[in-house]
């Protein structure tokens, strides 16, 4: 059972509750970065180990944390793993930060982390809290990539920097200029009502035949 | 207090507030020092490395480089330049013979700031090559400033006198015409404007060709070169 629970916290970010996709949250470094797959993987990494080390060290003094002053503490903490991972990437790999540029210190800003803080890391203990975390950042980082994916093999021709067309392909330049994000993410948004459209539809028939048949 | 009013779990004093607060970021600013301590040094590395390697790129047979400044009326030799002291670079072949400067030049592109390294050969008065090194230009019109290998090529032998000029594409006729990019005119005239602006301010400064300073002596540490 225990176990089933940290699971389900896992899951719940990657799909159910996808922090892009469904409650549509950190909208600015999906759009901002997601023009090749490798800065979307980067920006989701980054996003991730802040997530889960602020998730955890508000999870673990949850207790200590005056209610009045909590929102400051929570920022204090992800401002603090944000210069972390800033400076380790600058330092590994400077080619990625130069292309990031100013939206790795921007994550201090993203709604989706700040959010998990409030909403749940500083009301459940710390094994759910990380798991949370760990879920959410990994569905945020499946949202970055699949965003990043398209438009870097549409606009470019190619994945990871790696051709994927022949010569003759004419790269979609709009898919990495601003408007092509606008342009996926809507895509994406629309399968994914869609998809939960359907899955109502379908459970209120299986409701429905269950009634009649009883 | 009357009977009737809710009761309030007790407020936490102020001290407690301030004293949170201050240990939360004591720590926070240990933990930056500490990252920003322990991570300078490799990214110090990592720049001095990426000048070399641009340098090398611009000046080709070059295998060794120093910095030159312009101070008391003449050009000169220094270990580490001060901050924001306009620099450029000596590049000198295997036998420490002077090659040509690798020169350090920035201004307005489309969007932001576009800074570069060009190579130049004061005998013969001619850009050798030229590298961008931070841009922020639209991608796939003009990030081809640095993509479009046609156009970095346009840089391997190009005569500053009396100034370079950019051309349509397709139409340059001289050894001084750069075709621009089609699409990206705006940033391939700012190339052009910043190598021509930085020449025009280091003209005066430079020793007549054949009078540069001699090869100091490589730096303990940075091996032999490529």
């Amino acid at each position: 059972m225990k176990k089933n629970e940290s699971y389900e916290e896992f899951v719940k970010g990657i799909w159910r509750d996808n922090p892009v996709f469904v409650q549509v949250l950190g909208m600015c470094p999906m759009l901002a970065v997601t023009n090749s797959a490798i800065n979307a993987i980067a920006m989701g990494g980054a996003t991730l180990f802040v997530l889960v080390g602020s998730s955890f060290l508000v999870s673990l003094f949850r207790h200590v944390i005056p209610k009045q002053v909590r929102i400051s503490c929570f920022i204090i903490i992800i401002a603090t793993f944000v210069t972390i991972a800033d400076y380790t990437l600058l330092a590994l790999v400077p080619k990625v930060h130069k292309e990031l540029g100013a939206f790795i210190p921007l994550i201090v800003a993203n709604c989706l982390i700040l959010g998990r803080q409030e909403a749940f890391a500083s009301r459940y203990p710390t094994r759910l809290a990380v798991m949370d975390a760990v879920g959410m950042s990994a569905g945020f980082l499946l949202a970055l990539f699949s965003l990043g994916a398209v438009r870097e093999i549409l606009g470019d021709g190619a994945l990871f920097g790696i051709r994927i067309f022949g010569e003759n392909f004419e790269p979609w330049i709009v898919m990495i200029l601003p408007p092509g994000g606008f342009l996926t993410l809507g895509v994406i948004l629309l399968f994914f009502n869609w998809f939960k459209y359907k899955k109502d539809e379908f459970l209120a028939d299986v409701a429905e035949a269950e009634r009649s048949g009883s | 207090m009357s009977s009737d009013t809710v009761r309030q779990p007790a407020a936490p004093s102020s001290l407690r507030l301030v004293m949170t607060l201050a240990i939360a970021g004591l720590v926070s600013g240990i933990a930056i020092i500490g990252i920003y301590e322990s991570t300078l040094p490799t990214i110090t590395a990592n720049k001095a490395r990426e000048l070399r390697e641009a340098v090398f790129k611009v000046l080709p047979g070059v295998s060794r480089m120093q910095a030159l400044v312009y101070r008391d009326g003449r050009i000169m030799v220094v270990p580490a330049p001060e901050k924001d002291e306009p620099v450029v670079y000596g590049g000198y072949d295997e036998q420490g013979d002077f090659v040509g400067y690798a020169m350090p030049g920035a201004g307005p592109g489309f969007q932001d700031t576009i800074a570069l390294l060009y190579g130049y050969l004061p005998s013969r008065k001619q850009v050798v090559g030229m590298e961008i090194l931070e841009s922020r230009e639209t991608p796939g019109l003009g990030d081809k400033i640095y993509k479009d290998a046609e156009f970095v090529a346009e840089f391997g032998a190009l005569s500053v006198e009396p100034e370079i000029v950019t051309v349509k594409k397709g139409t340059s006729t001289q050894d001084n015409h750069v075709d621009a990019i089609t699409g990206a005119t705006i940033s391939s005239k700012a190339v052009v404007r910043i190598i021509n602006e930085t020449h025009v301010a280091w003209a005066e400064q430079l020793p007549s060709p054949g009078t540069e300073p001699p090869f100091a002596g490589e730096p303990a540490d940075s091996g032999t070169g490529q």
